[in-house]
């Protein structure tokens, strides 16, 4: 161990020793220094959780995962052994591979020892052909070789309804599963402090304010990164394997869902806060958090539920807790007007400075009291406890 | 100078301070000395704005304390608080940042301060894998990271071992001699006794008696001596205006009617033989703290 020569010590602006304090009002800018520091810390921490990494690389995987295996099992042309070389050339425009075959009997051995998947042999019908295979006619193999009505699709951009199952489901589930992990992650962080006491140390550092906005913004920040990751890797592995129109139409769905997602957050990563104040240990967070989790529950079930239920949607895209997933959606499936997503967002916005409001009150009240479960009640009164601000 | 002036608070009808008043000056140690539950934890919240009081008022230099002149002070929680899954380090940088330092001067203060307390070589370890007396290290630390112009320590020092308690002291005690106040509670009298300058006694609520330790000796001292001689000091019961605390041989205790009468009982004992040893008792903090909380 060394010997610590000459103790220095480091003041960032000398005040006279002894000599009054210089009383400075707190700026808004020290608030903000304060909160930036707050939300780099809950960042620097979660980079730093193994299970939130492995979580966010799980999700990519799985959003890589539901768009490429399907194109990848779906495609994968068949090969065929065609004995009529007249029909090589249709065959292999429709991706099919061919390969050439002597007569009947062998194009038949090929079929049966599985080298190739059905054989085109020339039919007792003059011209005409027949198609050997397996055990079940090829699909692909008979539409090939079919002369197909010619078709006017009146809505060429129509939805399967595959996809129409699948989109409210994606967007739902990216809300809902961001809300609730972060929303959790931010009552933890907010019970740990209190249940080390650190809270009162932090306090009389920064105000109460600058610790739940770090909270928010720190959480936010990172959940929207990992949203972002998940939404561009979908993007990019589903331009890879598909060109369609799909893209194209959940375009705006998806530039509308950014401004929802962020705002739906941070309402509910408020309402989490509190949660996690009111408690002051761990085990007690899931208890006082049960109606945050249900406003996150429910309406990722409703929209999940009765997306075809367009009157049902319509209400559910401007109430605030859903609007975040309704109103992607109903954007997605062509329903919305112009209008409809600029008003839903302005009431979210509303409602979600209502409701940050009220909650920092609350986490105000909550935070300092120590003695177990704090009621909602005293939270709102807490004005006794709450740390003198001037 | 921190002024705590008629200082009332009131929990569910229950008074746990009543007119509570006393001064910390710069560059003394004060102790602040009471049983468990007298108030101690409660005036320091209060201080530190943790907590209202129902009335009277805390001023610092004079002026009502804002939140930007208590970024100034350094606090230690009694029940202690720190991040356990962050290294030492990191949170320290970290409280000393909150506190408006910026990033190389926290640095730079945090490793000056690891140094000091001891704790250097554990600077990058999690703060769970410390032992509890190196954590207790760590807490201080964090009281001091961003040299505060005032130091409330609730218990610095209880649960730690004589050496860690010699590091700390030293170390609050370079702060109190740089012209800082330090307001420090604990129950261990005999660590108070060895380190305060001053004291503030509370019991139940109110303060009890406030001064400088030395101070508080002379007043509470009775005029109490202790005589050893080469007999039997048997014969000191039959001297006028003494009474006998303790009689044990060759020494005697004894309690003087008048102190004036000190050189009298002196010169007895030489006319008899041999004194080996004559002093003045001066009273424990442990003796005062019992007669004045009584």
């Amino acid at each position: 161990m060394t010997t610590a020569s000459a103790p220095v010590t480091h003041r960032p602006t000398e005040p006279p020793r002894g000599g009054p304090a210089v009383a400075t009002v707190p700026s808004r800018a020290s608030f903000w220094a304060a909160t930036r520091l707050v939300a780099g810390r809950e960042i620097t921490v979660r980079l730093r959780d193994r299970t939130f990494l492995f979580s966010t690389v799980f999700f990519l995987l799985l959003a890589v995962g539901a768009t490429v295996l399907p194109a990848l099992l779906g495609g994968g042309g068949s090969t065929v052994a065609v004995v009529a070389t007249d029909v090589t050339a249709p065959l292999e425009q429709a991706g099919l591979t061919v390969v050439p075959a002597g007569d009947t009997g062998q194009a038949e051995r090929l079929v049966r020892d599985g080298t190739v998947n059905a054989a085109v042999v020339p039919a007792d019908v003059p011209g005409g052909v027949r198609i050997i295979a397996l055990d079940h006619a090829p699909d692909d193999l008979v539409t090939a070789l079919s002369t197909a009505p010619p078709v006017d699709l009146l809505d060429p951009d129509g939805i399967s309804p595959v996809l129409a199952l699948l989109v409210p489901m994606f967007f739902g589930i990216v809300f809902f599963v961001s809300s609730l992990a972060f929303g959790v992650q931010i009552a933890q962080s907010v019970t740990e402090e209190k249940q080390t006491r650190i809270v009162e140390i932090l306090v009389t550092a920064v105000p109460v304010r600058a610790l739940l906005a770090g909270k928010v913004l720190g959480n936010g920040a990172l959940a929207l990164v990992q949203v972002a990751m998940l939404g561009l890797v979908s993007v990019v592995s589903l331009r890879l394997v598909d060109s369609g129109p799909l893209l194209d139409l959940l375009a705006p769905a998806i530039g509308w869902f950014v401004p929802f997602f962020v705002v739906g957050f941070a309402l509910l990563a408020s309402l989490w806060a509190v949660a996690g104040a009111l408690v002051s240990r761990q085990e007690d967070i899931s208890g006082a958090s049960m109606p945050v989790q249900m406003l996150v529950m429910l309406p990722f079930f409703a929209v999940v539920f009765l997306h075809d239920k367009p009157v049902v949607m319509t209400v559910l895209s401007y109430v605030p807790f859903s609007a975040p997933t309704a109103m992607p959606l109903r954007l997605f499936a062509g329903e919305a007007a112009g209008w409809e997503p600029i008003l839903a967002l302005l009431l979210l916005l509303g409602a979600a400075a209502l409701f940050v409001a009220l909650a920092a009150r609350l986490y105000e009240g909550a935070l300092l009291r120590t003695n177990g479960r704090v009621s909602l009640r005293a939270a709102w009164r807490g004005r006794e406890i709450r740390p003198a601000r001037r | 100078m921190l002024r705590v002036s008629a200082v009332s608070r009131t929990f569910d009808g229950r008074r746990v301070l009543d007119d509570v008043s006393f001064e910390v000056a710069p560059g003394r140690m004060t102790g602040f000395v009471g049983a468990n539950g007298a108030g101690k934890t409660t005036s320091m919240r209060i201080i530190l704005g943790l907590l209202a009081a129902d009335s009277g008022e805390v001023t610092w230099h004079g002026r009502p304390i804002t939140r930007a002149v208590r970024q100034r002070f350094g606090y230690m929680p009694e029940e202690r608080g720190l991040y356990p899954k962050m290294r030492v380090r990191e949170q320290l940088v970290y409280l000393g940042r909150l506190y408006g330092l910026s990033a190389p001067a926290a640095r730079r203060n945090v490793d000056d301060l690891l140094e000091r307390v001891g704790l250097s070589e554990r600077a990058d370890d999690l703060l769970e894998t410390l032992s509890l007396g190196n954590q207790q290290r760590a807490q201080v630390a964090a009281a001091l990271v961003h040299d505060p112009e005032l130091l409330i320590l609730d218990e610095p020092f209880s649960g730690l071992d004589p050496i860690a308690v010699d590091t700390l002291a030293t170390v609050l005690r370079e702060r109190a001699a740089d012209g800082v106040p330090v307001l420090f509670s604990s129950h261990q009298l005999d660590v108070v006794e060895r380190l305060c300058d001053d004291l503030v006694v509370i019991a139940g609520g109110t303060i009890r008696a406030t001064g400088s330790r030395d101070e508080l000796r002379t007043r509470y001292a009775e005029p109490r001596y202790e005589l050893v001689v080469d007999g039997d000091a048997g014969w000191v019961r039959d001297l006028p205006g003494v009474s006998i605390v303790d009689l044990d041989g060759p020494r005697v205790v004894f309690d003087l009617a008048d102190p004036a009468d000190d050189q009298r009982v002196l010169r007895a004992a030489l006319d008899r033989g041999p004194v080996r040893a004559f002093a003045p008792i001066v009273p424990s903090l442990t003796e005062i703290f019992r007669e004045v909380t009584q």
